[in-house]
């Protein structure tokens, strides 16, 4: 009877064990990158899906996203002690999104700061409760209010952070893909991490404007940057050609739903035909297209 | 055993739990609301009346867009008076409750709904002589009350209260013309609070609505947190004449999203479109 209570332990605990050290890639000197995949969050990847990483200075550390979940933030804090002995100093969450921000609470400890868009403290505050159901449910990922960590400093319009010889010059947008977008530029290597601001190949997901997710386009494209990392996709070293496929798709919801709106049609008959001669384009397109459809013509029948 | 025998018997064993779970659809119904809502009536369930037309699985559980198509004319002699509409399994299942008269012309009503978990959706059409006759539509959708308030909650809040109507088909004199009334309102649950973080939003939401041509009212109705963001109806009116169509909404705030003891009155907003078909 012990025994087998002993191997039962032994099964239950085979799933908690010990997190693996997280594969990462050097895009650019001190910036490592861990790719996400192309798939839905669910119960079988545990939400670990983003592209999420961390920049190395002289005197410590940032971390850029911290996963999917709290293992993955586990699994990200070991490969951030195999490749460096410096300190964490700054965890920066670039959006609200459950596959951003679940692995915050492995970075939890003194002299780790915390930052965010000024608004992503309460994005976080309104949607932690539904995020931590939907985490059971749909990640099998067990969430307390804990591991919803809202951030110490809170980016109003610019912020540099300071990680010794390296400045990383951090930008509050308005919103776009969310309403609380965070950009890091690493001016020593010209990489701006620009997350999800930048889907590649994935659908990209609207939860904040329509309109200002192209505003914010047009200014980020004016500039130029030797390597741009978005939150799902390839590392950029051709910017800002690879975004052109988001611009495209973007800027064609804008026009076929504002076209929709004043011919007087309703959401549902948009949900049906707005934006399909994209589908062969991208990845996850029947998960997210309607969905962007719904939420864009929710935007724009306000216009006027 | 036979093949075929087993196959049958994986079949009964796949298919129990969702037998099981086909049958309790109607639990809430049957052992709550009918007698919250209509204690010692008969109700007559048909689709003859009116019909329910929703997706079967909603893409956003917070803004499931939900038609009800009646299928009887509003005449002075027989129209449809009231039709309740509930979700179910939703924390507070009471959608809204609409009144329509013989100017209204049809019944017919489109909005946007929040259903938080897979339910049915179920309409209760109050005939004016008294008939009670029911349909209802099963809706996949998870965490619609709970979800994130919008978007871009700054600028919900921005142009809260704001309306407007549109009648993109025209209108027709003596004949039931649709008209859309797009209300900005972010009609918060208060089911997004986070006590950790102490970022407590009380319900808010519209609560009343009324809505008349030349005076004459035409939708009537009570609302509450399950109308979605945005809330956003499309109905038919007869104009007899050349008019004023007018809509006079108000919001509340509330303690609990699940009680109504504690609330305090809100704003009221109203906005006019002149008619001259």
């Amino acid at each position: 009877m012990r025994l087998l209570f002993a191997l039962i332990l032994s099964l239950a605990s085979g799933s908690m064990s010990a997190a693996p050290v997280l594969s990462v890639t050097e895009v650019a000197p001190g910036v490592y990158v861990h790719l996400g995949v192309h798939e839905l969050p669910d119960t079988k990847n545990h939400g670990a899906i983003a592209n999420i990483g961390f920049i190395v200075g002289e005197r410590c550390v940032a971390v850029i996203d911290t996963g999917g979940n709290p293992r993955q933030g586990k699994s990200l804090k070991l490969a951030i002690e195999h490749t460096t002995s410096k300190p964490v100093c700054y965890v920066i969450n670039t959006h609200v999104h459950p596959d951003h921000i679940y692995g915050n609470k492995a970075f939890k400890a003194p002299g780790v700061q915390f930052v965010g868009h000024q608004k992503l403290a309460r994005a976080m505050a309104t949607r932690g409760l539904y995020y931590i159901d939907k985490a059971a449910d749909q990640l099998d990922v067990k969430l307390t209010a804990d591991d919803i960590i809202p951030p110490d400093i809170a980016v109003k319009d610019h912020l540099d952070l300071d990680l010794g010889g390296r400045t990383l010059k951090l930008t509050a947008h308005r919103a776009a893909h969310t309403d609380n977008d965070l950009t890091v530029y690493d001016e020593r290597t010209d990489t701006l991490w620009i997350s999800d601001l930048l889907f590649i190949e994935h659908l990209p997901v609207i939860d904040g404007s329509l309109k200002g997710w192209l505003a914010e386009l047009k200014t980020l494209e004016s500039h130029a940057y030797k390597t741009v990392i978005p939150g799902h996709g390839p590392i950029v070293t051709d910017w800002p050609k690879s975004m052109q496929p988001e611009k495209a798709y973007l800027e064609m919801l804008l026009t076929e739903i504002r076209d929709m709106i004043k011919q007087g049609k309703y959401m549902e008959e948009a949900v049906e035909t707005v934006g399909y001669s994209a589908r062969g384009q991208w990845r996850l397109f029947d998960e997210f297209h309607r969905k962007n459809v719904t939420t864009a013509f929710a935007e724009l029948e306000w216009e006027n | 055993m036979k093949i075929e025998t087993i196959k049958s018997w994986i079949l009964v064993l796949l298919l129990a739990p969702a037998l099981a779970l086909a049958a309790n659809d109607d639990a809430d119904w049957t052992n709550k609301l009918k007698d919250q809502y209509f204690a010692g009536k008969s109700i007559e369930e048909s689709s003859d009346v009116i019909e329910i037309d929703a997706p079967y699985r909603a893409e956003d559980p917070a803004l499931v867009p939900i038609k009800i198509v009646s299928k009887v004319p509003q005449t002075r002699d027989s129209y449809i008076k009231k039709i309740l509409v509930l979700v179910d399994k939703n924390p507070f299942p009471f959608v809204g409750e609409f009144e329509f008269t013989p100017e209204s012309g049809k019944a017919d009503l489109a909005m946007r709904i929040r259903v938080n978990t897979y339910s049915n959706i179920r309409a209760i059409a109050e005939m004016n002589d008294g008939r009670l006759i029911m349909t209802k539509k099963f809706v996949k959708a998870s965490g619609g009350c709970s979800a994130p308030i919008g978007a871009d909650l700054d600028a919900a809040m921005q142009r809260l209260g704001k309306m407007k109507f549109r009648l993109d088909d025209g209108a027709k004199i003596g004949e039931p013309t649709q008209a859309q009334l797009l209300i900005s309102h972010p009609n918060i649950t208060g089911m997004q609070m986070d006590q950790v973080t102490r970022f407590v939003k009380k319900s808010h939401f519209i609560k009343e609505m009324r809505i008349s041509f030349n005076d004459k009212p035409i939708l009537t109705a009570k609302t509450d947190i399950a109308i979605s963001a945005d809330p956003n109806f499309r109905f038919y009116f007869v104009p007899d004449k050349a008019g004023v169509l007018k809509a006079e909404v108000a919001d509340t705030s509330c303690e609990s999203p699940t009680s109504r003891d504690a609330c305090t009155a809100g704003n009221s907003f109203s906005e006019t479109y002149t008619l001259n078909p």
